[in-house]
């Protein structure tokens, strides 16, 4: 009996470190939007993160520097879609699909000759807890710094929204843009700060994948988690304690793909691997069919342009 | 002095013009890219837009990739035109393949003038079928569009997967992951002896020629066009905002269905896991370029075909990896999207000593 207890403590642990990246990167997205910015590149700066870590990591040696530059690829990639939505005043949606391909692109270019260099060992913190505890060691201890960040972030996003002044101008410029200009706040820079914060995170988020969770880079490895953590900001209807609940749920679903593949279950691999992905869109249903919930919930100013007379 | 002013009304002439101005940003911005890769940029750039097409063979490569392009994006025209954010093209190629592929192999073995009509008809069938769920819960469960359309474009690439791996793999193919051939009466009749530019091509023009019909003389493409303005101009009107999604998205899934049957029946003459690299995705930025217009999204495809083809002779001649063409056509939408500010606002250039002097 011990010992399916130790079991399940490590699969909730492997659970959580698959959920990290979708955590870290619905939370970045979530105060995008909460500020009335839709950007759709989430997969695209992912991807973009994960290679500037990993090529930084080989070169420079230091994972410090791997981490800190992979978010600030985020930040100079989701750049060009600030400029383009922001002063330019472009269309959200086409500028955030132009913003995936042309990352996926973009990573793959850089990637090329990163392809097949192994990774460096990521360090974890109090390792000789994780195994003198038996359930609860595998959950809570011998993870990475991120993981740590990840599951506080909710938290800290949740305060810096509903308690904090600046928390208060995020929203207020998301669900009501003009009144806020009225009030003297500065739309434009508010989005620009909430679309930079979002991309320094799904860098993080994909500096993650090629640094902790998978130490390598393989192209396109990101594979749709951006666009899963985009369908995730819907699911917890724009609420950041609801983002961490979804993440674990979908970090669940991938976690037992693999295990029930392992186990040798009959239904075909590809079935198992489509479940996270099915599982999003039937999630999706059964959130929207409340439409006067989500109403309530979206930030009112969601994807639309503000132009203001000068 | 700069002064920059709202239009009134955007000028039809620079509507067209700008997908120009950023066709050269982007060849300007690739330039600047391979000179930072280290590549002689004149160079790179001839390879990448000149030598592809500068014979018989390259040209009609051209066209070979162009037409899915341009089947897809006239098929997206009409949802971006009303406001559907149609972005899972890409999965209803694919499942329109499979489908397809699927009659195709049943007549694996069998010949007849009847064979090919059904293939194409299982693709276009297949596809509207697919692009049916993301429309279907768009109006009655209210999910939003993007997000399914796009998680299905991974489940239908699961399924292909599944089906060559699996069921459908040929039994003389030593495990690859292929089906067999389809037969000579399942594949697409050539144009020219010796090169791969095939009759699917008539289908893409005949897929133009309607789809201007259909937005320019119809009442249908009316309700598409004003849908898209204004949708409380659409309600007032009194138009059925829900079939005219529903028709739109099938359309949309129609065109994508069949120009996954084109390529399976064409050039590839079997399914695998790789019958596209990326058509369904790469034909939104058609779709853009083309300005969502019939006869600009022929224009739009060839450009964007180009990418495809340049970026394939720069990895043959200069080892530049082949995803510059991916950084292209996202440079491309930038650019365009970019210039569209020129449309919306006017950019003054005062003279100040000039009107320091009337004072």
């Amino acid at each position: 009996m011990s010992l399916d207890i130790s079991f399940i403590g490590i699969l909730i642990g492997s659970i959580m470190a698959s959920s990290v990246p979708l955590i870290l990167a619905a939370s970045g997205e979530l105060i995008t939007e909460r500020s009335g910015v839709l950007n759709l590149g989430v997969e695209g700066m992912m991807i973009i993160g994960a290679i500037s870590g990993f090529a930084l990591m080989v070169i420079t040696d230091n994972l410090f520097i791997a981490i800190v530059g992979s978010m600030l690829s985020g930040v100079i990639i989701s750049l060009i879609f600030g400029f383009l939505t922001q002063s330019l005043l472009t269309n959200h949606v086409a500028t955030g699909l132009a913003l995936t391909i042309f990352g996926i692109g973009l990573s793959a270019m850089l990637g090329k000759n990163f392809v097949g260099i192994p990774g460096k060992e990521f360090p974890i913190l109090f390792s000789s807890l994780k195994e003198s505890i038996p359930f609860f060691g595998p959950i809570l201890f011998g993870h990475s710094i991120v993981l740590y960040f990840a599951f506080a972030l909710p938290f800290l996003t949740n305060y810096f929204l509903k308690k904090t002044k600046l928390g208060l101008v995020v929203r207020a410029v998301g669900d009501s843009p003009v009144s806020a200009s009225n009030q003297g706040i500065n739309v434009i820079l508010v989005r620009y700060c909430c679309i930079l914060y979002g991309g320094a995170m799904c860098g993080l988020a994909g500096a993650y994948l090629s640094l902790i969770y998978t130490p390598q880079w393989i192209e396109n490895m990101t594979a749709g988690r951006g666009w899963i953590a985009l369908a995730l900001v819907v699911f917890a209807t724009w609420s950041p304690i609801k983002v961490l609940i979804g993440a674990l749920i979908f970090g669940g679903i991938t976690i037992l793909q693999l295990h029930m593949q392992a186990i040798g279950f009959r239904i075909p691999v590809q079935f198992l691997s489509a479940l996270p992905y099915l599982m999003t869109i039937i999630v999706l249903v059964v959130i929207s069919r409340d439409s006067r919930k989500i109403k309530l919930n979206t930030p009112t100013s969601l994807g639309r342009i503000f132009y203001k007379e000068k | 002095m700069i002064k920059i002013e709202k239009r009134n009304d955007v000028p039809m002439a620079l509507y067209f013009f700008t997908p120009f101005i950023a066709i050269i940003l982007t060849i300007l911005g690739g330039g600047i890219i391979f000179y930072i890769l280290g590549f002689n940029p004149i160079e790179a750039l001839k390879f990448y837009f000149i030598t592809p097409i500068s014979n018989l063979y390259g040209f009609s490569e051209l066209l070979l990739k162009a037409t899915p392009l341009c089947l897809i994006a006239i098929g997206l025209s009409f949802c971006f035109k009303s406001n559907n954010w149609n972005i899972g093209a890409e999965g209803q190629l694919t499942f329109g393949a499979i489908v397809g592929g699927g009659v195709a192999l049943l007549f694996y073995n069998q010949e007849g003038f009847y064979i090919l009509p059904l293939v194409i008809l299982a693709g276009a069938i297949g596809g509207m079928f697919f692009a049916l769920i993301p429309a279907i819960l768009k109006t009655y469960f209210n999910t939003n569009e993007i997000l399914v359309s796009l998680m299905l474009v991974y489940v239908s690439k699961l399924l292909l997967d599944y089906l060559v791996v699996g069921p459908w793999s040929n039994p003389e193919g030593f495990n690859f992951p292929e089906t067999r051939q389809f037969s000579d009466s399942s594949r697409m009749p050539l144009l020219f002896e010796g090169l791969r530019i095939h009759a699917g091509i008539f289908l893409a023009l005949a897929a133009v020629m309607l789809s201007w019909f259909i937005l320019y003389k119809t009442y249908l493409g009316f309700q598409i066009k004003v849908s898209g303005l204004s949708l409380k101009t659409a309600k007032y009107a009194g138009f059925k905002g829900k079939t005219m999604i529903l028709v739109v998205f099938m359309i949309s899934g129609a065109c994508a269905g069949l120009a996954g049957v084109g390529e399976i029946t064409g050039p590839i003459g079997q399914l695998h896991r790789m019958i596209s690299p990326d058509y369904g995705f790469t034909a939104i930025i058609v779709a853009f370029l083309g300005r969502l217009n019939p006869f600009g999204i022929i224009f739009a495809s060839l450009v964007v075909a180009l990418t495809y083809l340049g970026a394939e002779t720069a990895q043959i001649f200069l080892q530049i990896p082949k995803y510059t063409g991916q950084v292209f056509q996202g440079m491309i939408l930038f650019f365009l999207l970019a210039s569209d500010y020129l449309l919306f606002f006017k950019v003054k250039i005062l003279n100040l000593k000039k009107n320091e002097l009337r004072h």
